[in-house]
């Protein structure tokens, strides 16, 4: 597990990380640094990229040539990561086939999507983008990082995590339940559902196993195959399989799965994990939840429950948080854990839901997720405590720039807006910014 | 003789029956807030025979005995949803429990909530179990017109039992989601006006010649038609039309179609309101704003968090709403959305007069519910806390001064 932890890379970040970048010292703060106890009257130092020192005001120096920015009455936390996003537009498998691992969501992405601002202002600074749960596999994820900085991105390229070889990092979408079950070549039950993923991953071993024996002998290589390829990596542990499911059975076949074929898996959403939560723990898996209002509106959320987060932390089961955007707006991320505070979870497992917690399922946590010497520096600057809802996020950075400025009546819009905002492919011109700015109708 | 004998027996238990329904109550409040002008600090409410009998300061108020007392930090009247779709709407989101909509035909005034509205829905508890007393629920967005809307207290072992008004509004819908493909109409939004005029053209000639025979013997009443019944009563602004349209020019065709006709109308929805706000203050049309939180694509690309502030700031009566939602949550809690408008530009009084006091007058049912007075029916929501924050909670609710949710939500 830990190699590809180690592997995953610095290398985007490094690339503006110039000699004389600036240090910026933000001071007179509350910080909520997630690894550690919170810190009153605290200063944050930042250095180019990444976060170098924090600590209390009396004991943390500043650099004589750091920028001082005070922050008196605020709060400093890390940047929030999405575990689970659709934001851009993905679309990855077709309805060809139900499995189709090979496909990666990242040939899909609209990088001037501008969900992608409305989610700067959420807070979020780390997504996992997913394809949807129609398919039992609808292919590969992508973890993205949105710098949306003095330059601004113009391809989707320049927000991927990569590897020290430059290859995008990202996991493997499945799903169960009721959303993949449909007409053929789909499956109609459950029992199927599960036949037709075994049957994939069994060939998958097999088309390992003539590697394997190849020993790099060309004439003996099998042919290249995208899909088995994708679940090689899984079954080694390399991509991790982030798991749309719902039901408590459904949730247990997931379990019995990954026992199977060895993949590590992050359970998503998790309506009915309340139920199964010692089963959970004991299988050592995490879960990532989705606070919805109201149960139902299909049949595997009826039994869904605000106390989902406080039942899986009691069992010793790690949790996170996401959005689903658009289930639900990337702006209300922080809302989700203090629901889940709301019905009974810590407030430190849920501050760490929103970020380091989530930063571990995409195995980005050496990288992000705390307010860490070392780590990249993305976090938030907040005018109150992050789980009241009259708490408004002021300033959103990552990698050391501001990419998010509420004060700025630009990036406002993208605060309180409609998908409207700033959409390059709005069929529907219109108005909210120019009314606020006096133009005319 | 037998059957006369029976009624009298009959009236006789079912008085002794409420009044031993009603729990004697009262209700101590670190803050009351009454939405009838200022809140009271350290405040006792008295509900006797399901009615309030008394507020004021605690230390002016002598509880009588045998009363039960229940204490809360925040005390608020039970609130009030201005439109969803509890109900109708089911928790399931299965075609069987789904009568939010009747598809058949676009324009339907006939269809009445009254036999659509199941008192037994789940998610009506869920509501409840956050305070909210009273919703305005019926057929949802979707058709031209979709039929008449009821108002109801969330707590009946039948849609009767509890039944504030049968027939509240009817419901319009001038928004995309009404538009038909194909050959089908409308297909176009000039259509969906030109079906509506001709609708109540209809009715006006159809309301003529009801009103001549009533005034002749000798002609005949045109045969009975409810749906140009219906239509009538709004020509006769006896029966409001709501109207849900979001785009700037939608909700500019409602005002044009409430000019044409005198009708009374409420906009519902008004994603692109903040567009008119001088038009809407003009015809004195109440705007039952989108919920705060609704997903803002499709034709509410265009909203804002603040459009419920901004409209307020203006002087245009609001109330807002759960609305009406298709998957997931499959309904919003109008609890929540209030919370957002808060955080968004209307002051904490504001919102709370949103789902309270400015929600019943809107709803002309001010006489019994929306604010904590002497004489009005003792809708009661009990929180830990400031009821919008996140992380409090709804400890307790009472209807007509009944205790019907003791959950902590």
């Amino acid at each position: 597990m830990k190699f590809f932890l180690l592997a995953t890379c610095i290398a985007i970040s490094c690339s503006t990380a110039l000699a004389n970048s600036p240090t910026i010292a933000f001071k007179n703060c509350q910080l909520i640094p997630i690894d550690g106890p919170v810190i009153e009257n605290g200063t944050l130092i930042v250095s180019g990229t990444k976060i170098k020192a924090i600590g209390k005001n009396d004991e943390t120096p500043i650099p004589d040539d750091a920028k001082v920015i005070d922050v008196s009455g605020k709060v400093i936390m890390p940047g929030l990561v999405c575990t689970h996003s659709h934001i851009g537009g993905p679309a990855a498998g077709d309805r060809s086939g139900p499995i189709q691992p090979g496909v990666r969501v990242l040939d899909s992405l609209n990088i001037l999507d501008s969900g992608f601002r409305r989610a700067l202002a959420g807070g979020l600074t780390t997504l996992n983008i997913m394809p949807g749960s129609g398919h039992l596999s609808s292919g590969q994820t992508v973890y993205v990082k949105l710098r949306f900085g003095d330059v601004m991105p113009s391809t989707i390229e320049d927000i991927l995590y990569v590897n020290d070889e430059g290859a995008p990092l990202g996991g493997l979408k499945m799903a169960n339940g009721t959303n993949s079950m449909r007409d053929a070549p789909f499956p109609g039950t459950r029992g199927r559902s599960a036949y037709l993923v075994r049957e994939q991953y069994i060939r998958a071993r097999e088309y390992h196993s003539k590697i394997v024996d190849a020993e790099g002998d060309p004439a003996k290589l099998p042919p290249r195959d995208l899909h088995l390829e994708t679940l090689i990596e899984a079954m080694q542990g390399k991509r991790i399989v982030h798991h749309h499911t719902h039901r408590h059975d459904d949730i247990i076949t997931v379990l019995r799965l990954s026992k199977e074929f060895g993949f590590r898996v992050v359970l998503h959403h998790v309506s009915e994990g309340w139920k199964v939560a010692d089963e959970i723990a004991a299988a050592n898996v995490p879960c990532s939840m989705i606070m919805i209002d109201s149960p139902g509106g299909k049949l595997e959320a009826r039994y869904l429950r605000f106390e989902t987060g406080k039942i899986l932390e009691e069992a010793g089961v790690r949790t996170a948080f996401h959005t689903d955007d658009p289930i639900l707006d990337s702006r209300y991320f922080l809302r989700s854990a203090a629901i889940a505070v709301r019905a009974g979870m810590s407030r430190e497992a849920a501050l760490d839901g929103l970020t380091l917690a989530g930063a571990e399922m995409l195995d980005l946590q050496d990288q992000i997720g705390s307010l860490t010497p070392g780590k990249d520096a993305d976090f938030i600057v907040l005018n109150g405590d992050p789980l009241s809802i009259y708490t408004k996020i002021q300033e959103t950075w990552v990698g050391g720039e501001r990419v998010f400025d509420r004060s700025d009546p630009d990036d406002r819009r993208y605060a309180v807006g409609g998908y409207g905002t700033g959409h390059d492919q709005s069929p529907y011109f219109c108005c909210y910014d120019q009314k606020q700015q006096g133009g005319s109708k | 003789m037998k059957s006369h004998y029976l009624l009298v027996l009959s009236l006789t238990l079912s008085v002794a029956w409420s009044a031993n329904t009603y729990a004697q109550l009262a209700i101590h409040g670190d803050i009351i807030y009454t939405s009838a002008g200022e809140s009271i600090k350290d405040g006792m409410l008295v509900i006797r025979d399901g009615k309030i009998s008394t507020i004021g300061k605690a230390s002016e108020i002598r509880v009588p005995d045998g009363f039960r007392t229940i204490k809360a930090a925040v005390v608020t009247p039970g609130l009030i949803d201005s439109h969803c779709t509890v109900g109708l709407s089911g928790i399931l989101n299965y075609d069987h429990d789904q009568d939010q909509i009747e598809r058949s035909s676009p324009v339907q005034p006939q269809l009445r909530a009254l036999d659509a509205y199941n008192s037994h829905e789940e998610l009506v508890e869920w509501v409840r179990s956050f305070g909210i007393t009273t919703i305005h629920t019926g057929h949802a967005p979707g058709e031209l017109i979709s039929g008449q809307t009821l108002v109801t207290k969330t707590i009946g072992n039948t849609v009767d039992d509890n039944l504030l008004c049968e027939s509240r509004a009817l419901a319009a819908t001038l928004a995309s989601v009404a538009l038909k493909s194909g050959a089908s109409s409308p297909g176009t939004r000039g259509k969906m006006m030109a079906m509506l005029r001709a609708e109540l053209i209809k009715a006006q000639e159809y309301h003529s010649k009801v009103q001549a025979a009533e005034a002749s013997e000798e002609q005949d009443p045109p045969p009975r038609d409810l749906r140009l019944e219906t239509l009538s009563k709004v020509l006769a602004r006896e029966l409001p039309l709501m109207i849900t349209a979001h785009r700037a020019q939608d909700i500019n065709n409602a005002l044009r179609l409430a000019r044409e006709f005198n009708m009374e109308v409420w906009l519902d929805g008004g994603a692109e309101a903040y567009l008119l706000v001088d038009e809407i203050k003009q015809a004195g049309v109440p705007v039952i704003v989108h919920p705060t939180m609704i997903r803002p694509n499709g034709e509410y690309e265009n909203f804002s968090f603040e459009t419920a502030a901004t409209l307020a700031k203006a002087g245009i009566p609001i109330a807002l709403q759960a609305g009406y939602e298709a998957y997931v949550p499959k309904t919003r809690v109008v609890l929540f959305e209030a919370g957002m408008a808060a955080a968004n530009g209307l002051s904490f009084q504001q919102a709370l007069n949103a789902i309270t006091i400015d929600a019943a007058r809107l709803l002309k049912i001010d006489d019994r519910v929306g604010s904590l007075e002497v004489g009005k029916d003792g809708d009661v929501a009990l929180y830990d806390g400031d009821p919008f924050e996140y992380t409090s909670h709804c400890i307790g609710v009472i209807i007509n001064g009944k205790v019907v949710s003791e959950i902590k939500r």
